[in-house]
């Protein structure tokens, strides 16, 4: 793994003509092609990607001023809409998408010079925890080709980590991003909901998804973050951005920075190996000068409930689009309107998202609308009334990103329930809308752990600024 | 506690607009109790004097000028996706049976 420079210094580079963006382009293209055996792929853009970094390097030639992104390679999430390959979210039902639009955040990307060089696997629709939802194949983990990844994000973590690119795109709406950081040991970012446009990325739980970046740190993570970032037309969820932006200009100071640990995620259920790792990043905090002490956010544990009521629900209202009529997956010996509906949908959805879809319309069927969907609605409102209490006294939370380290591929997959526990230390933080992250923080027998950081809404820039403070202490 | 029969699997997907085979019926009945069982759990949860949270932002009406915007959409780009295509319109099955 011939290892990515910082994303900034890359940018220089192409910037100063040291290195073409063509070069880069190449150099990405081969190692995808290298490491092909992991699956972290599901389509390259290679005609579109060669043309446009030969764009940028003609420009160049010029003198022009490409941007803050300059030729830097990078890969989408299929479930984000980009020109140049088709747009599956790694499910049968959108096999053959064509995109007729971009999202607003490659969009962003290719402004400042960045070149999307191929489209990641995923769990389809985002639904999963592993990559094995995925109706195409099941992403294998760098460290360990026995394991899963972690997911949804899954293709996006193990292409940073494999350095099939510099950087990644994710959507996390209950730990997609977070999850998949922390079993292959990179970072992964997800920011204040809102904060970046969701516009083009195959929606799943609106209430809940965000869009974040994978990277090798958070200093690349931060930069990612900064260019998408902030309000679009094209998606009225999205909130301002802060007006001092989220590059790391230097890491914030442990000293009297007060941080909590999440009192509900250090307790039963916690792999003794994780929680060691945790506990010696505890230490080398608390060594740099921060006051940490535990502190109890007593719904958390009812997150995971919570969060199955919900997106479900909401996955079952985005996932009715999907109808064989305007887009994807049909089948044209459909007698009927009716039958061409439910046999496209038994054919192109696979076992996950049938079953999201089923349980969403259970929970918002009338009769049980009230008992399930707005009690969930309701117990979130008390998850977030927690951690607003706990930002009172404190500037950051802490604890780790999963229970566990990467699983082998197939232990879960005849028990959906066992594979939703998975997101039992990620989902709060959707619930909530804070921003959260995960970072590296060692092995348990040769298998990454991930610390996970929680900030109050809105701070960021705050978050990105002590996480990169904390990298620099564990690692 | 909620236990779904073959009858409440075949009614939701009816609702949902999906097709099952006999098998899944059988294997749906069984995840998707195990699941509802699961989530059951917030039943016993006090939320008196709470309100049900729609979104978190914060934000209320979102407007715009009304006018038109150019999105940079082609129409014939658009109907490239659409499986059948009738004189620029989207030609469906049967719908009044």
């Amino acid at each position: 793994m011939s290892g990515w420079k910082p994303i900034a210094l890359i940018a220089e580079d192409v910037q100063a003509g040291r290195v073409t963006a063509s070069e880069l382009v190449e150099q990405s293209l081969a190692a995808i092609k290298e490491h092909a055996e992991f699956k972290a792929i599901i389509a390259t853009l290679e005609a579109a990607a060669i043309a446009r970094a030969k764009a940028i390097d003609e420009r160049i030639a010029k003198g022009e001023t490409i941007g803050r992104l300059a030729g830097v390679p990078f890969i989408a999430k299929d479930n984000f809409l980009v020109f140049g390959a088709e747009t599956t979210a790694a499910s049968n039902i959108l096999k053959g998408f064509d995109a007729p639009y971009q999202s607003t955040a490659v969009e962003r990307l290719e402004a400042e010079g960045a070149i999307c060089v191929a489209k990641a696997n995923l769990d389809a629709f985002a639904h999963g925890s592993s990559t094995e939802n995925s109706d195409f194949y099941t992403t294998l983990n760098p460290h360990d080709k026995a394991r899963v990844p972690g997911g949804s994000s899954g293709g996006s973590a193990a292409s940073v980590v494999l350095q099939l690119a510099p950087f990644a795109l994710g959507s996390d709406t209950g730990g997609s991003i977070r999850l998949p950081a922390s079993f292959t040991g990179c970072v992964g970012y997800k920011p204040t909901y809102g904060l970046v446009s969701r516009s083009g990325v195959v929606a799943m739980g609106s209430s809940l998804d965000c869009v974040g970046p994978l990277a090798n740190s958070v200093e690349d993570a931060a930069l990612v973050l900064d260019v998408m970032a902030g309000r679009d037309a094209w998606d009225s969820t999205t909130i301002e951005r802060d007006k001092e932006g989220y590059v790391v200009a230097a890491p914030t100071e442990m000293q009297g920075v007060k941080i909590g640990i999440i009192k509900e995620y250090m307790g039963e259920g916690l792999d003794p190996g994780v929680k060691a790792r945790i506990d010696a990043a505890i230490e080398a905090l608390k060594n740099a000068g921060a006051e940490i002490s535990e502190v109890s956010l007593p719904s958390l544990p009812l997150g995971l409930a919570v969060y199955y009521v919900l997106t479900p629900a909401e996955v079952s209202s985005n996932l009715s689009r999907y109808d064989g009529q305007r887009y994807g997956h049909h089948t044209p010996d459909a007698k009927d309107v009716n039958e061409s509906y439910t046999q496209t949908r038994m054919t192109g959805f696979g076992a996950e998202a049938k079953r999201r879809i089923m349980v969403g319309t259970y929970v918002l069927s009338s009769g049980y609308y009230d008992a399930y969907y707005k009690k969930a609605q309701t117990v979130r409102t008390k998850v977030i009334r927690e951690f607003a209490e706990a930002f009172e006294h404190y500037d950051f939370l802490l604890g780790p990103t999963a229970p566990m380290t990467a699983f082998e591929i197939g232990a879960n997959v005849d028990d959906p329930l066992q594979m939703y526990l998975t997101d039992i230390m990620t989902v709060a933080a959707n619930l909530a809308g804070v921003p959260a992250i995960s970072i590296p923080c060692g092995l348990s027998e040769n298998l990454p752990v991930g610390l996970q950081l929680f900030a109050a809404q809105k701070h960021d820039r705050e978050l990105l600024a002590l996480a990169a403070k904390a990298e620099e202490l564990i690692s | 506690m909620a236990k779904l029969s073959r009858e409440d699997v075949l009614k939701l997907a009816r609702l949902a607009r999906i097709s099952l085979s006999d098998e899944e019926v059988e294997k749906y009945a069984e995840e998707l109790s195990a699941i509802l069982q699961y989530v059951e759990q917030l039943s016993a949860v006090d939320v008196t004097g709470l309100e049900p949270t729609n979104q978190v932002t914060g934000l209320t009406n979102v407007m715009r000028e009304d006018k038109v915007i150019e999105y940079g959409y082609e129409p014939a780009k658009l109907l490239e996706n659409v499986p059948a295509v009738q004189d620029s319109h989207l030609k469906v099955k049967r719908m009044i049976i």
